[in-house]
């Protein structure tokens, strides 16, 4: 048994992100109106401290406080990503938020509960830590889309995602106590050893396992659970689509790893069939509906819909090399999304989003370096090499071929290409349609557009030196399954 | 050699060249243009390095580099060219100095990015001749797509938006499936990517059929060959002269590489089952192709329709299994390279000073252009396959080479000749002779320094390997025969 001073250590990096998100609201409230930049900058320090933190752990693992939480490779790995893309929210949005007043505490609280929650999800080893790290996690995302309190979208979106989140968190829970009653505990490890005696051709395991995919399909927004993604996405801030779209897409993937492929390892052929189905449903719907769509971003959210469907391709392969391309998916589609969405933020200005694919119009002549970032984004979104893109449908795709399912692999190959037609239409209006006569001045934002040069050429360079990301994601999932 | 990294260079030297034209900028022109040439100069004279260096007694690669790239994938930064290859390289870092001269005053809207473009890509199809690493191929495959879409759409014609997107969703379509071949022959090989354990991996004649015709869909569409040719037309008539050439030039040879490279050695069972389809296919675009090229009022469609129609004759002499039927076909490919890229330099020059391509706007340029009208006679001469030009050689040794194997075949190729020779000389008549009608036509002035420059060179190459091509079978050679004797061997295990 671990020391009481070795579970702290095990718990550390929530621990400071809990207490120093307590510190930001208190801080906020008493000295906020004196400079609106306390909570911000707290905010970055205390990202920066977690991952400091996280990385500290590195080389540990084991399970603490009676197998509550866990650590090991994929913890530290999941949680500094997580870490890493909320830093990235918070570096690309103070001026947007600053031209919405929005530049609130609350938002950064929120994003950092929000952080909380995701880490708490990554390294809960128990179905009702998991589910309190969701709910935190959801919730404080409720509260982010309804912030804007006078935009009538934003609100609709916020209800929307509330509602439909909460009907995912009942179906999960529901999953969660089938699992319970066939096992008789909450614990991963236990559960995996329950199942053993139960057999993988129990009726009630099926169910429980439908209940549970479909809760995270949910989260993740893999059809046809979508269905709250393009409201939630065209309606919120695009601050808040931000965060959306990276950080709890990591996070619920977490929950692919700890309860269906640890706590369910036994049940693999279970939900593999079933992510075989929502990968094609999403592929499906994903790129052939965002055909469709003039706002980019709502294209963005069935972008999402799709990759999601690449992603699952991984988990379709059920096993540690299928997880860990899935795995790889997951980090480069959430880098992908933060440089889209970082685009739209640093277009915008105040009272002018620029989410429509028209306000890109001659971006290559107006600016011709943000139009060479938004193009490496939307080849990687293509997966046309030497982005980073490539690599990551490239390491699903092997995976998949491994396992034997080439001809899913085909249909998968083919909705890359429908998908490239819209990625395409971006690049298009930018470089090969003129510059309309209204076109609006481009607001100055040098940390908005350093910080999304580092990241769109990071897409770049990942992609021509994707080695030692991979090495990790593998090393991360190893022996897992 | 190994410690010079010669082909890493010639890889990179020019893309680090184009990053640094983009990152100088339009504002600077004169600097532009001149780093541009300087960038593809050096990478020519690399180029030469390898050709000096190379060894023509073996077929085995050479001035190879091999580290591992993505170690988790087993997938190799590998390297290495032989016979087969090498002219390949050469043909483009060549032509991409050429693109670059006639570029040089013809351009006046972005010209940093324009030839930045270029210089990217002159790097990127490098690759893909030397990649012996199957993700690698692919990589580099995919990635010439992004400039080349880049250059019709920005730079184009009218139509230039549908058509470069059309070429982008074609050529992408085709190559996908190839990467699902690719992986699948990695984990059949025991988890190599290495196209010459790929060489050696045994495999099913049903296997064999669906990759041969995964990779089929990719190299055909490149090629193009008929019925998926409906892309090059359109491409061809939007793109700007630079982006014809290298699309005729160096683009479409990728294509029949990767038959050489990847199907024949690899599926050698199904080539030789599928002989007899693309045997019919290549007769088809030599044939209707030509009559379709006969009747076409704009010059570059004109061309386009007679590259699918020469790049028929490279076809038909892969897949007929002969020793002087291949080497014709690669002769082809180089010849092709040579003269196609004259014919497009030739209509641009006419296009900067007409701003038309319609056949029936000119008439009787010879007059007034008279030594532009004697090197368009002799690349024609050269489309024609007239004795003496390159154009002769590759075609009358793949004509030679199928008679041998298939006397039929041989006779409907022949009359591909004949018709060729029926629509290029009429173009050249319509074009060149008879009275000056137009009042533009007699304003024409005649070649300038660099157009000189450029069709000159070219001129002296379609000569040289017409009347002595026996420095370019000699690479090629040692080569041939392997790929021979690898294509002869069945692969079916047991």
């Amino acid at each position: 048994m671990p020391t009481l001073m070795h579970h702290w250590t095990f718990a550390i990096p929530e621990i400071w992100v809990l207490v120093m998100a307590c510190a930001v609201l208190l801080v906020d409230l008493f000295w906020g109106h004196r400079s609106p930049h306390l909570a911000p900058v707290l905010s970055v320090v205390t990202i920066l401290g977690a991952m400091l933190l996280t990385t500290a752990q590195w080389g540990l693992s084991g399970s603490s406080f009676a197998g509550q939480l866990l650590l090991d490779p994929f913890t530290i790995v999941a949680e500094l990503s997580v870490e890493l893309l909320s830093l990235l929210v918070l570096l690309y949005s103070p001026r947007y938020l600053r031209e919405r007043g929005l530049y609130r505490g609350e938002v950064f609280v929120l994003l950092l509960f929000a952080l909380l929650g995701s880490m708490i999800m990554i390294s809960g080893g128990n179905l009702l830590t998991l589910y309190l790290g969701l709910e935190l996690l959801a919730l404080s995302q409720y509260a982010l889309v309804a912030l804007q309190r006078d935009n009538p979208r934003a609100v609709e979106a916020a209800l929307k995602y509330f509602i439909l989140g909460a009907l995912a968190s009942g179906l999960l829970l529901y999953g969660m106590s089938l699992l319970y009653g066939l096992t008789g505990s909450l614990d991963i490890a236990q559960i995996a050893q329950g199942l053993v005696n139960v057999g993988a051709d129990n009726f009630v395991l099926t169910m429980a396992l439908v209940f549970v995919v479909a809760g995270i399909a949910f989260k993740l927004g893999a059809a046809p659970f979508h269905m709250w993604i393009p409201d939630a996405y065209q309606g919120a801030p695009t601050v808040m689509t931000l965060f959306m779209a990276t950080a709890p897409k990591v996070a619920a993937f977490a929950l692919v790893i700890r309860i269906l492929a640890q706590g369910n390892a036994g049940a693999v052929e279970i939900w593999q069939q079933i992510f075989v189905a929502l990968a094609i449903a999403s592929l499906l719907i994903g790129n052939v509906v965002a055909i469709a769509q003039s706002n980019l971003k709502r294209m963005l959210a069935y972008s999402t819909v799709s990759n999601v469907g690449f992603l699952s391709l991984g988990i379709v392969a059920g096993n540690a090399n299928g997880l860990a391309s899935a795995f790889y998916y997951v980090l480069v589609y959430a880098l992908m999304a933060a440089a889209g969405f970082g685009m739209i933020l640093l277009l915008s200005r105040e009272g002018f989003e620029a989410e429509n694919i028209a306000d890109f119009a001659g971006l290559a002549q107006r600016r011709p370096w943000y139009a060479l970032l938004m193009l490496i984004i939307m080849f990687s979104m293509a997966g046309v090499p030497p982005t980073v893109g490539f690599t990551a449908k490239l390491a699903v795709f092997q995976a998949l071929v491994q396992a034997g399912y080439v001809p899913l692999a085909v249909f998968a190959i083919l909705m890359a290409v429908v998908g490239a037609f819209y990625y395409l239409r971006v690049v298009k209006v930018m470089y090969f349609d003129p510059v309309p006569e209204n076109a609006p001045q481009l607001a100055r934002d040098g940390l908005a557009s350093a910080v999304l040069s580092v990241n769109s050429v990071a897409l770049l360079l990942l992609g021509i030196l994707p080695g030692a990301l991979l090495a990790t994601c593998f090393h991360a999932l190893q022996g897992v399954l | 050699m190994g410690t010079q990294a010669l082909l890493s260079q010639s890889i990179w030297v020019p893309i680090a060249f184009g990053v640094l034209v983009l990152a100088v900028g339009d504002r600077r022109t004169t600097l532009v243009k001149w780093l541009a040439l300087l960038g593809s100069t050096v990478t020519f004279v690399i180029t030469l390095e390898l050709l000096a260096g190379f060894d023509t007694h073996t077929a085995a690669m050479q001035f190879v580099e091999r580290v591992p790239w993505i170690p988790s994938l087993n997938i190799d930064y590998h390297l290495g060219v032989d016979g087969i290859s090498l002219w390949f390289v050469l043909l483009t870092s060549f032509l991409t100095i050429l693109v670059v001269i006639s570029s040089w005053t013809n351009v006046h809207r972005r010209l940093a990015q324009f030839l930045g473009a270029f210089l990217i890509m002159d790097g990127l199809m490098i690759g893909v001749f030397c990649a012996l690493d199957a993700i690698l191929f692919y990589f580099f495959w995919e990635a010439t797509l992004i400039p080349m879409f880049l250059i019709i759409g920005v730079w184009g014609g009218p139509r230039r938006v549908y058509a470069t997107i059309k070429f982008f969703l074609y050529t992408f379509l085709g190559s996908v499936l190839m990467l699902v071949a690719l992986l699948y022959l990695h984990f059949h090989s025991g988890g190599s990517f290495n196209l010459l354990t790929f060489q050696n991996t045994p495999l099913g004649l049903a296997a064999q059929t669906w990759i041969f015709l995964a990779f089929f869909l990719a190299f055909a569409v490149k090629i193009p060959m008929w019925p998926v040719h409906t892309w090059l037309p359109d491409a061809h008539v939007e793109a700007p002269t630079a982006g014809s050439v290298i699309l005729a030039a160096v683009m479409l040879k990728m294509g029949a590489y990767g038959f050489l490279r990847l199907s024949l050695p690899i599926t050698p069972d199904a080539s030789h089952h599928l002989a007899w389809l693309m045997i019919l296919l290549s007769l088809i675009a030599i044939v209707y192709i030509a009559l379709v090229a006969i009747v076409q009022q704009d010059m570059k469609k004109l061309v386009a329709y007679s590259s699918i129609a020469h790049m028929g004759f490279v076809t038909l002499g892969f897949f007929v299994f002969d020793a002087t039927a291949v080497e014709g076909g690669i002769i082809q490919m180089l010849s092709h390279g040579f003269i196609s890229a004259a014919m497009f330099l030739c209509i641009g020059v006419l296009y900067d000073r007409m701003h038309t391509r319609d056949i029936h706007a000119y008439g009787g340029v010879a007059n007034v252009m008279p030594i532009f009208a004697s090197f368009m006679m002799l690349f024609a001469m050269g489309n024609v396959g007239l004795p003496g030009t390159s154009g002769f050689v590759g075609e009358f040794m793949v004509v030679l080479g199928t008679y041998q194997v298939n006397p039929w075949a041989a006779i409907i190729a022949a009359t591909g000749l004949i018709t060729g020779a029926g629509y290029t000389l009429w173009l050249f008549k319509r074009v060149m002779f008879g009275g000056v009608i137009h009042r533009e036509v007699a304003a024409l002035t005649d070649l300038n320094a660099q157009e000189f420059l450029v069709l000159g060179s070219l001129a002296v190459l379609t000569l040289l390997m017409g009347v002595w091509p026996a420095p370019f079978l000699d690479i090629v050679h040692t080569s041939v025969q392997h790929l021979l004797t690898q294509v002869a061997a069945s692969k079916i295990p047991g």
